[in-house]
């Protein structure tokens, strides 16, 4: 049960993603979902400061982690438990740039939570995406919950829970591996370690180098991939989904990656983190390591990419007009859906 | 109708759940070769199997953490904390995830799960196997509470509870177990989540109590029939959401009302009782309404003389009583 560690861009040089099993359209759609993904985050922070929404929170840095993960999933068939950065997860797994500006702007038609929670609190019944708290950690029993009903029916869904690497600190983590170790439930553990929870590093967070040296406890694998690189994201979902569906137990996943903004829109990241560490990411950033390969590759072509932003921007754009002018909810339904039957009521 | 303890009738109820809908199923610390360390589950493992009746690692927060995804994939999951002296660790877990889930999702999810757990003392359980949970738990939107006396209540409500569509807290106490036994009816016998129930008619005194104290209501009201007094004992049987129209029409009938329960006083139930009162029978009222409850000590202690001293007995609640009677 050693930690395996994938190398970057270590094998299958320009056709990589076909040795993969993906054709050039999925290759190609998995970009424009990263990119629409930071697109719609981009333009959050430009409308928060600008001052007509009060909060972002930002899954910029994410995104190879985040689609390649969920590139290797069955949308409809498995669940997804996000976590609040995951903005590439649920746009993969069909939420749309509407849902999110409207989620953005706390409006009525919000689907996450029709108002109530902030951004990033992801949550659709009908695509499978669990509804998201704020405490971190909370989510992997959660997640273990949902595999052990597949289990128990004797159905091969699989679930995919994120975390950050500060949640890892969480004994709801433990406990939520611990219980899929021993009953190997089919569930992919992706730790999206971007080195900070808000401002600790990872060195005060925890003692080792990989949290993925943490399975080898609970009896299933452990591999380290390169977050930033999303064809190795989702070459070792794929086998950790496959391992999964046959009924083989669980599979931690630590991707390393970086967040590239702050925290949040009131975090100030200038505080605890060296702007040169900063733009030396930047240079690693997913979408743009993704994008020269696709090119490299010949799948994206200037005619190709020039369709893909103005698809972008044209969803971006209508999504945030519509939800910036769609309705606030009425003061009347503060007191509903506490609960699903009222007996008040 | 059969004659049942408490703990048989929590049994029969699950057993019956469990044969009724495949999507029903228990988890928690020793529920499954164990039984339950009171037997509540006896003989459902080998009946159902292991993946019905699962044995949880010795960890309260994911017992309910996982019982929260299982419920939103399909299932109907009953989990067992041992004690309610050890729901703490899932604290988290029940009021910031199970209670919020509806709301925090605009109706999206809802979590159809029922958290069982034994509290109370009297049983020599010291400070981590007596506490009682209720003022807590039931100050949680979100959460429903309920709190059976007896037998019938016991597993009607957990039949109510296991098909509830919301999550259900559901306590029972552990000296009830084997101490109260009743008849249980034939059939379905659901009853129903936030209706409490009069136990006693009476005119002249209310006791409102849930529990174990319940039964010692009705003790008292037994006793004080002999004295002359015509008490009232109005079983709560839902903590929350509470049956104010109840526990209205109680204090607007008797005009003077005595809350018993044996959780801490402060901010107790008892007070939420008294509250609405106050609003719903102000002009009813020919006394203050009063209650017995726990003291503000952190819980019962070992020695049977200090668990003694923690408890409203029948004797302690027979002289309040007398007390209101004759105000």
């Amino acid at each position: 049960m050693a930690t395996q560690t994938r190398e970057v861009e270590a094998k299958g040089g320009q056709s990589r993603h076909r040795s993969l099993g993906l054709s050039d359209e999925e290759a190609l759609h998995i970009y424009e979902v990263m990119r629409l993904a930071r697109a719609i985050d981009e333009r959050m922070w430009l409308i928060n400061r600008q001052g007509r929404a009060p909060f972002v929170i930002s899954c910029q840095g994410q995104e190879g982690a985040q689609v390649g993960v969920s590139a290797a999933l069955k949308p409809g068939y498995d669940w997804v438990v996000p976590y609040y950065r995951d903005a590439g997860v649920v746009l993969w797994f069909g939420m749309t740039a509407r849902d999110q500006m409207l989620s953005f702007f706390a409006r009525r038609e919000d689907p996450s939570s029709g108002g109530r929670q902030m951004p990033g609190h992801f949550g659709a019944r009908r695509l499978q995406i669990l509804t998201t708290g704020s405490p971190v950690g909370a989510q992997l029993p959660h997640a273990a919950g949902l595999a052990l009903a597949f289990k128990q029916r004797k159905e091969d869904g699989v679930t995919a829970v994120f975390f950050g690497e500060g949640a890892s600190s969480q004994g709801d983590v433990h406990e939520a591996m611990n219980f899929a170790g021993i009953h190997k439930l089919g569930l992919l553990f992706v730790c999206e370690n971007n080195g900070y929870a808000i401002s600790v590093a990872q060195d005060h967070q925890v003692a080792i180098k990989d949290l993925a040296d943490r399975a080898a406890g609970y009896g299933f694998p452990g591999v380290v991939v390169d977050g930033n690189d999303v064809l190795a994201c989702y070459e070792v979902a794929k086998e950790a989904v496959a391992r999964a569906r046959r009924g083989e137990g669980a599979t931690l996943i630590e991707a390393k990656t970086y967040r590239l903004t702050a925290h949040s829109s009131d975090d100030d990241d200038r505080r605890y983190r060296q702007a040169e560490e900063v733009a030396r990411w930047r240079q690693k950033d997913p979408i743009q390591r993704y994008a020269k390969y696709l090119r490299e590759s010949g799948s994206l072509t200037d005619a190709v990419e020039q369709d893909i932003t103005e698809r972008i921007n044209q969803q971006v754009d209508e999504a945030t007009e519509y939800a910036e002018n769609a309705p606030d909810p009425s003061p009347d339904s503060l007191a509903k859906f506490v609960y699903k039957q009222d007996i008040r009521g | 109708m059969a004659s049942r303890t408490v703990i048989e009738a929590i049994r029969e109820a699950m057993d019956q759940e469990m044969a009724r809908d495949p999507s029903v199923f228990l988890i928690g610390e020793d529920v499954g070769q164990r039984g339950g360390v009171f037997l509540a589950s006896d003989g459902l493992h080998k009946k159902y199997g292991e993946y019905r009746v699962l044995d949880s690692p010795l960890a309260e927060s994911s017992i309910v953490g996982i019982a929260i995804g299982a419920a939103v994939n399909g299932m109907r999951p009953i989990a067992e904390i041992q004690f309610a002296d050890f729901i703490a660790p899932a604290f988290n877990q029940i009021v910031e995830e199970a209670a919020r889930f509806c709301y925090r999702s605009g109706g999206d999810f809802n979590l159809p799960m029922v958290i069982r757990t034994p509290y109370g003392g009297g049983v020599h359980g010291a400070l981590y196997h007596s506490q009682s949970i209720e003022a807590t738990y039931g100050h949680i939107p979100g959460l429903k509470v309920v709190a059976p006396s007896n037998p019938a209540d016991a597993a009607g409500l957990l039949k109510a509870a296991v098909r509830d569509p919301d999550p259900v807290l559901y306590l029972e106490h552990k000296r009830t177990y084997r101490l109260i036994r009743g008849e249980v009816p034939d059939g379905d016998g659901v009853v129903p989540i936030g209706k409490a129930e009069v136990k006693r008619e009476g005119n002249d005194i209310g006791l409102i109590a849930y529990g174990l104290m319940l039964n010692y209501c009705l003790e008292v009201a037994e006793k004080l029939a002999a004295e002359g007094v015509s008490a009232e004992v109005l079983d709560l049987r839902t903590i929350k959401p509470m049956d104010e129209a109840a526990v209205a029409a109680t204090a607007k009938k008797t005009g003077k009302v005595l809350v018993v329960h044996e959780d801490n006083r402060f901010a107790g139930i008892a007070a939420e009782v008294i509250a609405i009162i106050m609003e719903n029978a102000f002009d009813s009222l020919d006394a203050p309404v009063m209650r017995l409850t726990g003291p503000d000590v952190p819980a019962m202690p070992f020695n049977h003389v200090l668990e003694e001293a923690f408890l409203p007995t029948p004797e302690r609640i027979l002289a309040k009583a007398r007390e209101l009677a004759a105000y």
